[in-house]
Parts: C-alpha cells; sequence; structure tokens
C-alpha cells in the first residue's frame, strides 16, 4: 500500500500496521515502544517546561528543511529559549487520505534524525485521516517536556536599560527559502531553510552566562515583532541598529525588488538573546564559538526611553520606529 | 553591498547634503510635494524629515496608482472575478483594496480565481496555461509599469491570444500635478518628481509647471541621497527666485526619456479621461486601450453596468491625495482604519500615504 | 511609486537578460530596452527593464558629494582644534 487511506485512521489493523512500520520503526525509543495510551515518564525535581506548536507550511519540502524538521526543531526552540533542556515530544498527525506513504514516510524520518541531533525522544502520538481536501496533505501538531536549566526566570520584565541586545546570525534565510520554494517568482536564488533545533546553543549560554535577561527565536513576523513582543506594556524600550543586523546579500538581493524588509522576514533557527551590558562580549565570543552562532552580532541595547516601543536607527543616522508586522507582506509594484 | 543602492544610503554623505540644506533653507515655511510611492516610503523608512529644518514641509501627493484608483474600478473587478470563467491576475497591492461591497481578497476568499502577478508577464503564461478560461490583468500604475502591461498586449496580439484582456486604470502623472496647481487649495513652492516614471517619459513632460506656474521641479531617484539631493536643488531655485525642471536622477533620467518604451506605449494606449480618487475626473489624465486592440481591453469584452460606488463613510483618502490632510488628521487612521483592516486604499498600499505613516510612525529625534 | 532597482546583466538571450543583485538572479524582459549588453547595469520593474544606468554619471554625482563631505569633516576637525 503505498497511500494513506481511511483504512489507517480506524485504529484497526492498518493503524497498527502504521505506527509499527513508520512511527516506531523511526522514533524507537522505551516509552514509544512500549505503546501505551500514555507515555510514563519520571518527573525530575526541576521545574518542568511544556510546549505546543502546530506545523502547515507550504511545500512541505523546501531547501534545508521539510515539515518534520520544523516541527521537531520549532518545538525543541520553544523549550529551548525558555532556558529548559528539552526531553520528550509527542506528535499528531492528521493526514488527507490519498497522501504518499513515502512521503511521510521521509517526513517521519527527519522528524526523527532532528530529534536525536538534539537529544529529544518523540515518546507519544496519535495518528487521524481525513477526507480528501480536509487537510492540505499534512498537519502536525507537536508538544513539548524539558526541565529549566537556568535558574534565574526568563522574562520581558527582566530587561534594564544598558542590557545588550545579540542575535545568533543571518536573518530571512528561512523566508527566503520558503518564498524560492513556492515558485513565486522567476529567480535563481540559493539560500537554505536555517531550520535548526537551538538546544545545544542555549544550553551553553545558560551554563556560562549568569544575567540572561530573555530569549526567543523570531520565527512568524520576523526579529521586528519579537523585539515588539519584548517590550510590549513595558518598562523599557529598544534601540537596534540596522547596519549592526547580519543580512546576507542573497537576502538583501531578494527585499530589495521585492520590496520586503528582512526585519520582518521569518526565521526558524535564530536566536535572539538579552543579557547584562557586562556580559555582552562574553555572550558574543559563546555564540560565535558554536556552528549555529558564527554570524551572531550585537544588535542593540535595551533603552529606557520610549518605553513599550522599538526604535531602529537607520544606517543614515536617524531614527524611527519599528512596529510590529502588520497585514501580510505581498510583493509590490510600487 | 548591493552596488547602485548602498552608496545612496551612506551617512556621510547624507550629512553632507543635510548641512547644505539647513544653510540654504528659508526661514519662511515652504511646501514641497511629491508625487510618488516610492518617494513617500523612502522619506519615511529613512526618517528624512530628521535631516530637514522645521522650515521645509514635504507633503505627499497622489502619487501611489493603487491610492488614487476609484472604488469603482475595484467594484469592476470584484464583480468580474465572480465569474467562474474567469481568472483575475492582478499585482499584489491591488488584492485588499475594499470596494464598495468588498475587496479581490474577500472575493477570493469566497471562492474566486484571483492570482497575483509579479509582472504583466506571468499573466500571459496564466493565459495560455488555461486555454478555456478568460484571463483579465488588472492593469494599475502610471507611466513606469503602463509600457510593460502594453507590451504584454503586444505578445498577446502576436500570438493570437483569445483570452487575455487588460482593464485598464493605467494613469499618467502632470494632469493631476496640475489639477493640484490649479485647484489652489494649499500653497505650493516645488515638485520632487518621480524618478522612473520619467525615466520613460523624459523630464520634458514637467516643462508646462516650471513655465506657467513658476514652480521649480527635481526629477528625482529613491534612495536617501536623491531625495535630499532633490530638496537642496528646489530650496536652492526657490531662494533665487527661479523655476526650472531640473534632473537629479541623471544616472538614469536621460532627456527625451526611454523612447522605445514610449513608442509601445503610445502603440497600445491612447489619453482618455480618467477618475482619481479625491480629484475627481481629469481630462487626458488616463490611458485607454486603443481600439485596434479591442480584443484586449476587457471593458470591451466584460461590458457591466454597476450600482454607482460608495466610499466608506469617513474615509478622507481624497482629502489626504491631495495633500490637504495628513493621515493622523483622519477620525479612523489607527482606530477603525489599520493595515490588517483597511477603510480605504491609502491604508492598504504598502505606498499608501496612510499604510506608510502607520508603519513608519513618526520620527523620533 | 515604481519600485525597480539596478541590476548587472550577467547574460542575454533573444529579448530576455538574466541580471542579478545580491547573488539573485533576475529575468527581465528587453522589449521595452533592446540596447543592453552583459555588464550593464539595468533598472527592473515587474519584469521588465525599463532603463540603463549611467554608471560614470552616477560615479560623477557619488564623487562630488565624497569630496564635499570630505571637505566639511576637515574645516569640522580644524574648528575643533
Amino acid at each position: 500500500m503505498t497511500k494513506i487511506t481511511h483504512a489507517h485512521g480506524t485504529g484497526g489493523q492498518y493503524t497498527h500496521d502504521l505506527i509499527k512500520n513508520v512511527f516506531v520503526r523511526h522514533f524507537n525509543n522505551a516509552q514509544l515502544n512500549a505503546l501505551l495510551d500514555s507515555a510514563i515518564l519520571t518527573a525530575p525535581s526541576r521545574q518542568l517546561v511544556f510546549t505546543t506548536d502546530t506545523h502547515v507550511v507550504q511545500p512541505r519540502f523546501f531547501p534545508g528543511g521539510d515539515i518534520g524538521r520544523l516541527a521537531v526543531a520549532g518545538t525543541i526552540n520553544d523549550l529551548a529559549v525558555c532556558g529548559a533542556c528539552p526531553l520528550w515530544l509527542s506528535t499528531a498527525f492528521i493526514i488527507e487520505e490519498g497522501f504518499d506513504l513515502d512521503e511521510l514516510e521521509k517526513i517521519v524520518s527527519s522528524m526523527q534524525t532532528t530529534a536525536s541531533a538534539a537529544g529529544v525522544s518523540i515518546v507519544t502520538g496519535d495518528t487521524k485521516v481525513v477526507n480528501k481536501g480536509e487537510a492540505d496533505g499534512v498537519f502536525i501538531t507537536t508538544a513539548g517536556i524539558g526541565i529549566k536549566l537556568y535558574s534565574q526566570p526568563l522574562e520581558p520584565a527582566r530587561m534594564a536599560p544598558g542590557d545588550s541586545i545579540l542575535i545568533s546570525g543571518y536573518i530571512g534565510d528561512h523566508a527566503a527559502a520558503i518564498i524560492k520554494a513556492r515558485q513565486l517568482f522567476d529567480i535563481d536564488l540559493s539560500v537554505e531553510s536555517d531550520c535548526a533545533p537551538l538546544n545545544s546553543l542555549t544550553e551553553l549560554l545558560c551554563s556560562r552566562l549568569a544575567t540572561i535577561k530573555i530569549m526567543r527565536d523570531p520565527t512568524r513576523g520576523g526579529v521586528a515583532t519579537t523585539l515588539n513582543e519584548f517590550v510590549a506594556g513595558g518598562a523599557c524600550g529598544i534601540r537596534i541598529y540596522e547596519d549592526k543586523l547580519p543580512v546576507r546579500s542573497a537576502v538583501l538581493g531578494l527585499c530589495e525588488p521585492l520590496g520586503f524588509d528582512p526585519l520582518y522576514l521569518a526565521n526558524e533557527g535564530k536566536l535572539i538573546i538579552v543579557v547584562s551590558s557586562a556580559e555582552s562580549d562574553v555572550c558574543l565570543d559563546l555564540l560565535r564559538s558554536h556552528p549555529l552562532g558564527k554570524h551572531a552580532a550585537i544588535i542593540g541595547e535595551v533603552v529606557a526611553q520610549p518605553s513599550g516601543r522599538v526604535l531602529l536607527r537607520t544606517t543614515i543616522g536617524s531614527n524611527r520606529v519599528l512596529e510590529m508586522l502588520t497585514g501580510e507582506m505581498l510583493p509590490r509594484i510600487c | 553591498m548591493i552596488r547602485y543602492l548602498d552608496e545612496y544610503r551612506d551617512p556621510r554623505l547624507i550629512e553632507a547634503i543635510a548641512d547644505r540644506i539647513r544653510a540654504s533653507a528659508p526661514t519662511h515655511p515652504i511646501n514641497l510635494m511629491e508625487v510618488c510611492g516610492g518617494h513617500t516610503l523612502t522619506i519615511f523608512k529613512y526618517g528624512l524629515k530628521h535631516f530637514l529644518p522645521s522650515s521645509i514641509n514635504l507633503i505627499s501627493g497622489p502619487g501611489c496608482p493603487v491610492c488614487v484608483t476609484d472604488n469603482s474600478y475595484i467594484d469592476y473587478a470584484v464583480a468580474l472575478s465572480a465569474r467562474p470563467e474567469l481568472i483575475i491576475a492582478s499585482f499584489g497591492d491591488m488584492l485588499r483594496v475594499p470596494g464598495s461591497t468588498g475587496s479581490l481578497q474577500s472575493a477570493k476568499a469566497d471562492g474566486a480565481d484571483v492570482r497575483i502577478c509579479y509582472s504583466p508577464l506571468e499573466a500571459l503564461v496564466i493565459a495560455e496555461m488555461h486555454p478555456e478560461r478568460q484571463v483579465v490583468f488588472l492593469g494599475i500604475g502610471f507611466e513606469t509599469t503602463a509600457p510593460l502591461v502594453a507590451s504584454a498586449i503586444l505578445r498577446a496580439a502576436e500570438r493570437d491570444l483569445t483570452n487575455f484582456s487588460v482593464l485598464s486604470a493605467h494613469k499618467v502623472m502632470p494632469p493631476a500635478m496640475q489639477a493640484i496647481i490649479q485647484a489652489g487649495e494649499i500653497a505650493l513652492h516645488g515638485f520632487i518628481c518621480p524618478g522612473h516614471v520619467t525615466a520613460i517619459t523624459g523630464p520634458e513632460i514637467y516643462e508646462f509647471i516650471a513655465r506657467d506656474y513658476h514652480l521649480p521641479c527635481v526629477v528625482t531617484g529613491f534612495e536617501p541621497l536623491d531625495l535630499l539631493e532633490a530638496i537642496l536643488r528646489l530650496v536652492e531655485q526657490i531662494r533665487a527666485g527661479i523655476a526650472k525642471v531640473e534632473n537629479q536622477y541623471r544616472r538614469a533620467v536621460k532627456p527625451g526619456g526611454n523612447a522605445q518604451a514610449q513608442a509601445i506605449m503610445r502603440e497600445v494606449f491612447e489619453p482618455a479621461p480618467a477618475t482619481w480618487r479625491g480629484l475627481g475626473t481629469i481630462p487626458q489624465s488616463g490611458l485607454r486601450i486603443r481600439d485596434k486592440y479591442r480584443d484586449f481591453c476587457a471593458e470591451t469584452k466584460f461590458p457591466l453596468t454597476l450600482e454607482p460606488a460608495v466610499d466608506q463613510p469617513g474615509c478622507i483618502c481624497g482629502d489626504v491625495m491631495r495633500g490637504l490632510k495628513t493621515p493622523p488628521e483622519c477620525p479612523l487612521f489607527r482606530t477603525i482604519c489599520q493595515p490588517e483592516h483597511p477603510c480605504g486604499a491609502c491604508m492598504v498600499s504598502a505606498e499608501g500615504t496612510c499604510a506608510t505613516y502607520f508603519k513608519y510612525h513618526q520620527s523620533i529625534p | 511609486m515604481c519600485l525597480a532597482v539596478p541590476m548587472k546583466v550577467i547574460e542575454i538571450s533573444a529579448n530576455q537578460a538574466r541580471a542579478e543583485v545580491g547573488g539573485v538572479i533576475y529575468r527581465a524582459n528587453l522589449d521595452l530596452l533592446s540596447d543592453v549588453s552583459i555588464g550593464d547595469y539595468i533598472i527592473v520593474h515587474a519584469g521588465f527593464a525599463i532603463e540603463k544606468l549611467d554608471e560614470e554619471t552616477a560615479r560623477e554625482n557619488l564623487a562630488i558629494w565624497q569630496e564635499i563631505a570630505t571637505l566639511a569633516e576637515q574645516k569640522e576637525r580644524r574648528t575643533a582644534l
């Protein structure tokens, strides 16, 4: 059988075969292999960190990644940026009738490759099959549990004027790869998605820095939206410098003619971190020592005024307010 | 990293020009109007007002082709999109502009086949891939874009395509500039003229403004250095009491413009009256597809009679287009009118004055 | 209006050019501008080349401003001393 059919969703023999031959075969760990209705996990004595995520990306395969890798990395990153060591994931699939079984295997295999490289197990899951047309191929929902490593709380309220803001590398790569993969424009562009689990990077930072205030991965809405989330309703503002932002020439080459702004493009393997100014240089060195942070840069600082706002110092030396992403970014002629 | 763009964003050069502007600027207020959405965008994106003395006011005019498109056009396009045999192809900017009853985006959500194109050539490809359907391309844009659409029509004619047509809302700028001057609603002292329009037409099209209305005009590029240099030249002309057409964008704009593009535009289009949001109907300001190419004219192929267009109550896009009001003076701005749910065209288009004000906020010193 | 950026021509075939900006390669139709050679910078709007960039004029214009900026900085340094 090469296609998913309703038989795979009935809970009967076909479902069991699917679970055994695809999910268990790839994810393969003691908790999952037991095939109980739930995974039995031994709770550590630290704080638990728990997240959920859902993935519907089109196309499902793109330069540098796929929906499976995206799902696993995205969930791991939600835990990692909260100062946690990710341990266990669940994953649920809603699959459209007629979906290619080979493709499903590729996605599942990619999930396991990503998870195991990050030291994470996929311990429980579910599958449902819906009629043709009721899902766009496959929808993947994940949840993740980790244990808090970093003893300090990581939250926007901890930011103070003078703190440094750093980014781990080039911005806009993931969005550029998706734009290319969707073939919306007749262009030659070789940029790969930066889709990657960040936990080894965050664990390094958490182990060596005493003054991390907050971390986040700037996904949908880009760096501008994430920074606005940091300051919304708070006592501080943020200033960043346009000329300090790491952006590849190729991403600029995509943005300029089509009217996109790299500050609003999605990333799937980048970290924004706010630390005290005293640890700013050490933080930069640590980032750059790691494969995922080779092009890290200090991009700005936390300021007292204007509170609740993000300011951009432009390349020409003027300032303007950087808003959150509003509406959709459509390519313009004008 | 990007040649012929980055050099025009060099802070040293910006500061040098700004110094000169500050040294030459008059003490009495002067109003300079730009008539190009691209200029509006650069002014705000780079916070150029920060570099100018308070005596210089930059006013946004009707320079965004999406924003000056009347509701009746959107209504026509939306009505066409309801026909199952039609595919509506459009530049992205047009999709979310609200007409009297809805936008193309909402029509698409209701099942209409509406597709975004970066280039009119993509619409031709769609027509060739779907010989059983009719493709209507929404022709929006000034003299920069009209030759491209004309070229697409000529190709369609060459290939004997019977399923491709254009709904033209193309417009030309000089009659609108004249209408604004003649309306006399604001005291104007000079024009920042659109660089890419003029690359096609040549700077001669503005001569009548300098000659008949004694207003200096400077053809301007789109980078911060271009705009500041243009403002400097306008200020210097005003100081000297002269009025002529100058070309700041000499690297791209030649005397006479692009004759090849003009010939193609003239082959397919002829001047006609056009209705501009906020300005009303202006003679000779639109481009209509010539009779010779009526097979590619969507209005001829798909005639419709529609209810008269209705504007959103309270929407003052018209006043904003004429430079009479700034977006913060509109009661709907930021309250019920935002980029996520726009009431009028000025908020939808990425270069609309309201969208620009919203996104780029005021300059902070 | 008229988002158009300078791109460097790397290949020409029939009435189409492949042109590059930041390493990204675009296609530009040459129906409106046939006198184009490899190495030229063209201004591309919505998939069409609309004008050729005059590099010499561009360099001259930039050089003038570079000189003015340098002179202004020198003057400032002298005043500060």
